[in-house]
């Protein structure tokens, strides 16, 4: 979700004074930038070169020959036949099944409890702030518990269900439980960031609207929509990209069961990386995983631009 | 009439919002609940809202465990997560203030690079950093979980922003009062930021404790893990042990539960205006 400040909405650029620079030296600057510019070197810039030099190769932390093999490490990923291959197109199924499921939900609810929450009312930062507090509780809490909440024999939510569901280890319920928990965990966290949104609205457009007699659905489609454009952007593209990047809820509530299939991209190439020390390979799935997040933000962004011509 | 129906409206919408968030803060209390149970009353397969026998045993017993220093990994966490969010800030703020307030040849190019990098998607840094912080020995230690995660762009970005809305005859009027740049950094810009500062220190401490998958690869011995990661390595080991493991999620909880209730308003407006990072 980093790229929220490229595109955030109000996000004003202006002009730097011009007379602020006058008994400056021309070091001055650097020298402000020095300290974060070498953080950003080391473990920003750094990494993004030498994680794709470490594809090239056979990497083993362990072993001192670290073998350049060219593109065999991504040959081996796209060869459905292999050990690699086949884990890991189960696990990009398992990201894609994911991601599919989750955000649509992760946008339409949200935003339902912002257009309730969008009145003045009394208690209304109350309900905001229930909504949002899973939010700041972190993954592992919210695994442990739901992990607990979802037990197939003593878990609540089949007690109250009335239901008797491995919602831990049988597909298609696990996806079932993983998406829950996550709406559960991070709906309020775009429901307030809609609801910013909500609130940039000039209140004219929607009084212009009424008095040309447009209905409540009309006024939404018309007026709320397209003035939500821009967060909406934002949102989508963050929810897709966090939700391509799900892990913690995997590894806590469902340890990738049944056999993987609920193991994420990002799950194994942590484990592929960083337990098992097959660095090179782990590399390439990162690189194959990321091209396709960029795609999938290329398309959004496509998406809602197409629809702005119109 | 009309004014009855409103009023309807009014308490019906105030009905439906209190019963949803009275469901969505329920797990949490059962969480708190089942902390307070019995091991047995844990794994009983009728939900038991009242904790009968109500005991601290799984307090006393997650706290001296050997297989879980509770008490070490909440100094880890609370250090690791104050030094990072120090870092950002140390760092960050006179970044932020150079590209947005001074005039230098490179800044449009140094800009340019930090923004590319919020494009790029996080996993790529994963196994490079691991390799890099391996180099720098750091590996099973604290600097591993502040350091790295500080290059981020977000904080630079976050500041920025508010660093540009500052009228500029201040930093004028300071200048022609014989004040060098960085005094004018310390004793103006920082000084009238500090609620930027504040959110910025609160968003870093909270996603920096709250992180789980850096961690849980990161650091290895039983006694430099931090809080998530410790219990994420314990539920592993003590599957069943319900009674534990909500005592663990609840430690893991009251720090930032705490300051959510304290902070609410900035941690929610820092991260609606801005996005988030995480």
């Amino acid at each position: 979700m980093n790229d929220a400040l490229t595109r955030a909405p109000g996000a004003a650029e202006q002009a730097v004074p011009a007379r602020a620079a006058s008994r400056m030296r021309w070091w001055t600057p650097y020298a402000f930038l020095a300290p974060y510019l070498a953080l950003f070197t080391v473990f920003m810039l750094v990494p993004i070169g030498f994680g794709l030099w470490t594809s090239l190769h056979e990497w083993d932390i362990n072993l001192p020959a670290k073998p350049f093999v060219g593109l065999a490490n991504y040959a081996d990923l796209f060869d459905p036949g292999s050990v690699d291959g086949s884990r890991f197109w189960l696990a990009m199924r398992a990201t894609g099944v994911f991601t599919v499921a989750s955000v649509p939900i992760l946008i339409v609810l949200p935003l339902l409890v912002a257009l309730l929450m969008n009145g003045r009312f009394k208690g209304r930062n109350v309900y905001r702030a229930v909504y949002f507090a899973p939010y700041v509780l972190g993954v592992a809490v919210v695994g442990l518990l739901w992990r607990y909440l979802l037990d197939g024999n003593i878990g609540l939510v089949n007690h109250y269900l009335g239901l008797d569901v491995q919602w831990t280890t049988d597909v298609p319920p696990a996806w079932i439980a993983l998406v829950g928990v996550t709406v559960w965990w991070t709906l309020g966290l775009n429901a307030v960031i809609f609801l910013a949104g909500l609130q940039d609205i000039p209140r004219e457009l929607h009084e212009a609207a009424m008095v040309d007699g447009a209905g409540a659905w009309r006024r939404f489609r018309a007026v709320t929509l397209p003035g939500l454009r821009p967060v909406m952007v934002f949102v989508v593209n963050a929810t897709i990209l966090a939700s391509a990047n799900m892990f913690g809820q995997s590894y806590l509530i469902t340890a990738g069961a049944p056999a993987d299939q609920t193991k994420t991209a990002i799950y194994l190439i942590a484990e592929t990386g960083l337990r098992q020390f097959d660095m090179g390979t782990a590399s390439a799935m990162s690189f194959v995983l990321a091209a396709f997040l960029m795609v999938a933000s290329a398309l959004v962004f496509g998406v809602f631009r197409d629809r702005d011509k119109r | 009439m009309n004014r009855d129906l409103r009023s309807l409206r009014r308490a019906l919408l105030h009905l439906v919002l209190a019963v949803i968030a009275a469901l969505y803060l329920s797990p949490l209390l059962y969480m708190l609940v089942t902390s307070v149970k019995t091991r047995e009353a844990a794994q009983s397969t009728t939900p038991q809202w009242v904790p009968d026998p109500f005991t601290t045993d799984a307090y006393r017993e997650i706290l001296t465990s050997a297989d879980s220093p509770v008490v070490t990994w909440f100094l880890n966490s609370l250090l690791a997560a104050t030094g990072h969010a120090a870092l950002v800030l140390v760092t960050a703020a006179p970044a932020a203030y150079a590209l947005a307030r001074l005039r230098f040849r490179l800044r449009t190019a140094v800009f340019s690079v930090v923004v590319a990098t919020l494009f790029v998607p996080p996993v790529v840094l994963l196994i490079p950093n691991f390799l890099i912080v391996n180099e720098l020995a750091w590996v099973d230690t604290l600097p591993a979980v502040i350091v790295p995660a500080a290059a981020g762009a977000f904080g630079v970005f976050f500041l920025r922003q508010f660093f540009l809305t500052f009228p500029g005859e201040l930093e004028e009027a300071a200048e022609l009062d014989g004040c060098n740049r960085w005094q004018i950094f310390t004793s103006i810009a920082l000084p009238l930021s500090r609620p930027a500062l504040a959110t910025l220190f609160l968003l870093s401490f909270l996603t920096n404790w709250n992180d789980f998958l850096w961690p849980l690869y990161v650091l290895l011995s039983p006694e430099a893990l931090t809080l998530p990661a410790g219990l994420g390595n314990f539920q592993g080991a003590n599957s069943i042990r319900y009674d534990l493991l909500m005592a663990g999620a609840v430690i893991a909880s009251v720090p930032v539960l705490v300051l959510y209730l304290v902070a609410q308003r900035w941690v929610i407006e820092g991260i609606s205006r801005s996005g988030l990072k995480g």
